[in-house]
């Protein structure tokens, strides 16, 4: 149970901290017109393919004690792992967020932007009208670390009690020749997401 | 148009915010104090870890935060200080890792023996052997397949020194090299009836798992000892050098090497403790009056 937990709350912090740079930095790019634009959705385009090894390797090299962040002594912690999985999930949830605004009906904006809201009401607006969409890239980026493994092996290190999540002790089940464990663990996995996402579910539609 | 947003925008980020900040409260902060050991895959996966720690950690109230690695890797994450104490299984590296100022005070814990294990059919005939790279000879020479760890761990170490001694590369269609932990090379070999050189600890818990047996041991060659190195808090003055020595103390101490020699899942023993009589050899894992095992890589 401790697992799940751990999986639970590593992921889901993760996220919360990518929506809060990943959502603000979508509806900038949605909305905002500047030379490279298209250089940077391109490149946010790609980042949503960043292998999670990469990713792993990227922020050990960066929070190991030989790395410029060791000070802080992350590696093989909770928040070294929410570190990595919050850069996996930065792309999606930004490139999400993107594709909910350009969604949206043009003439909100211009609405908007008569009645004389500045650029942090316009943005508040075009989040609240686009919820569903947004909605619908925190739980992609939520989905996308809790069933990673390479960024919760590398960082986390797999440790008892503190690191191991569901995909880390998956992963050190199969190793172990003790494939029923797995695959139950496998299968707590997807409750666990189902559950998430009803949840998310009803959230929207409480809010019309 | 005042305020058009605040009580939508509350009700769509308010849930948001709530449950960052309970995450946030009710992560596992650092009550105990805690050390890291990197070690190897051996003895995690042979489960001695699962009975050898909770009893340091209840009577000191810490925390051992256990990183199951390959030997190289373990020994690299402390020379990186990414650790404060390491416990692993190569005896060459281990002195290159004391020598080069990384660690100090290595100290002999326990010891197995390596054996090679494989298809009860045996086509290579290693049964037949009289020595392990006679053995290794054999296994070429037929072509069988064999899976190798391929990860700089320290049975993976041994095994190239073992080719090394019998002046065989190996290379070709039978060599598999997995990159993998000492179980999944022991399933692998299970699945694909090859052969694989295993430290005997691993394969009895792995026993009744996978159908290989056991078909070359006593080989002096393969005495594989284990030692316990802390960290040198010269060069890492942020590690726990205090708690690392104590857990070196325990270990090599009365109750942890009792700990040991008792852990015998299975009725049978995994690992011999070294630490209170260094020059004791192990009786049953070798062969009977045989001569003394020799250091890593110096066969005849």
């Amino acid at each position: 149970m401790g697992i799940v937990w751990t999986s639970l709350w590593i992921a889901a912090t993760a996220t919360a901290l990518a929506a809060l740079i990943g959502v603000p930095a979508g509806v900038l790019v949605a909305l905002a017109r500047f030379r490279g634009r298209g250089a940077v959705l391109l490149g946010l385009n790609t980042l949503m393919a960043l292998p999670t090894v990469v990713v792993g390797l990227f922020v050990y090299g960066l929070i190991s004690r030989q790395g410029p962040l060791g000070e802080w002594g992350l590696l093989f912690t909770p928040a070294g792992i929410v570190l990595g999985e919050c850069i996996l999930a930065l792309p999606i949830i930004a490139n999400l967020t993107v594709t909910a605004v350009t969604a949206l009906d043009p003439r909100l904006l211009a609405t908007c932007r008569t009645l004389g809201g500045g650029p942090a009401r316009v943005g508040l607006a075009v989040v609240l009208e686009g919820r569903h969409g947004v909605l619908a890239a925190l739980v992609a980026g939520f989905g996308r670390v809790v069933a990673e493994v390479g960024v919760a092996m590398m960082l986390g290190g797999n440790i008892r009690w503190y690191t191991r999540t569901m995909t880390t002790a998956i992963a050190l089940e199969t190793s172990k020749g003790e494939f029923v464990l797995g695959l139950a663990l496998g299968l707590a996995l997807l409750g666990v997401a189902f559950a998430v996402n009803a949840a998310l579910f009803t959230l929207r539609g409480r809010t019309p | 148009m005042k305020h058009p947003f605040p009580p939508r925008a509350a009700r769509f980020a308010a849930p948001l915010l709530a449950i960052t900040l309970l995450l946030t409260a009710i992560s596992p902060a650092g009550a105990a104090e805690r050390l890291r050991m990197s070690t190897t895959t051996s003895t995690e996966n042979s489960g001695l870890l699962g009975v050898l720690l909770p009893p340091f950690e209840q009577a000191n109230g810490v925390k051992v935060d256990v990183i199951a690695v390959g030997t190289g890797k373990a020994l690299k994450l402390g020379e990186n200080g990414d650790v404060d104490v390491v416990f692993v299984h190569a005896r060459g590296a281990e002195e290159k890792f004391v020598a080069d100022g990384f660690g100090i005070d290595r100290r002999d814990v326990m010891h197995n023996d390596f054996v090679l294990v494989g298809p009860a059919a045996d086509p290579a005939g290693i049964a037949k052997a009289a020595r392990a790279v006679d053995a290794l000879a054999r296994i070429q020479h037929a072509g069988a397949p064999f899976v190798s760890r391929g990860d700089d761990s320290g049975t993976h170490q041994k095994e190239r020194a073992l080719w090394t001694t019998a002046r065989i590369k190996p290379a070709g269609q039978w060599y598999l090299e997995a990159g993998q932990g000492m179980g999944a090379v022991l399933t692998i070999a299970n699945e694909k009836g090859a052969y694989a050189l295993t430290d005997r600890g691993t394969f009895i818990a792995y026993r009744d798992k996978v159908g290989l047996k056991v078909l070359f041991a006593g080989d002096p060659v393969l005495f594989n000892p284990y030692g316990i190195i802390a960290v040198n808090p010269a060069r890492h003055p942020h590690v726990n050098h205090a708690l690392a020595e104590k857990l070196m103390d325990f270990i090599t101490g009365p109750e942890g090497q009792r700990i040991i020699a008792g852990y015998r899942p299975g009725g049978e023993a995994l690992f011999f403790p070294d630490a209170l009589a260094p020059d004791a050899l192990a009786p049953i894992t070798l062969v009977p009056n045989g001569p003394r095992p020799a250091g890593v890589g110096s066969t005849r």
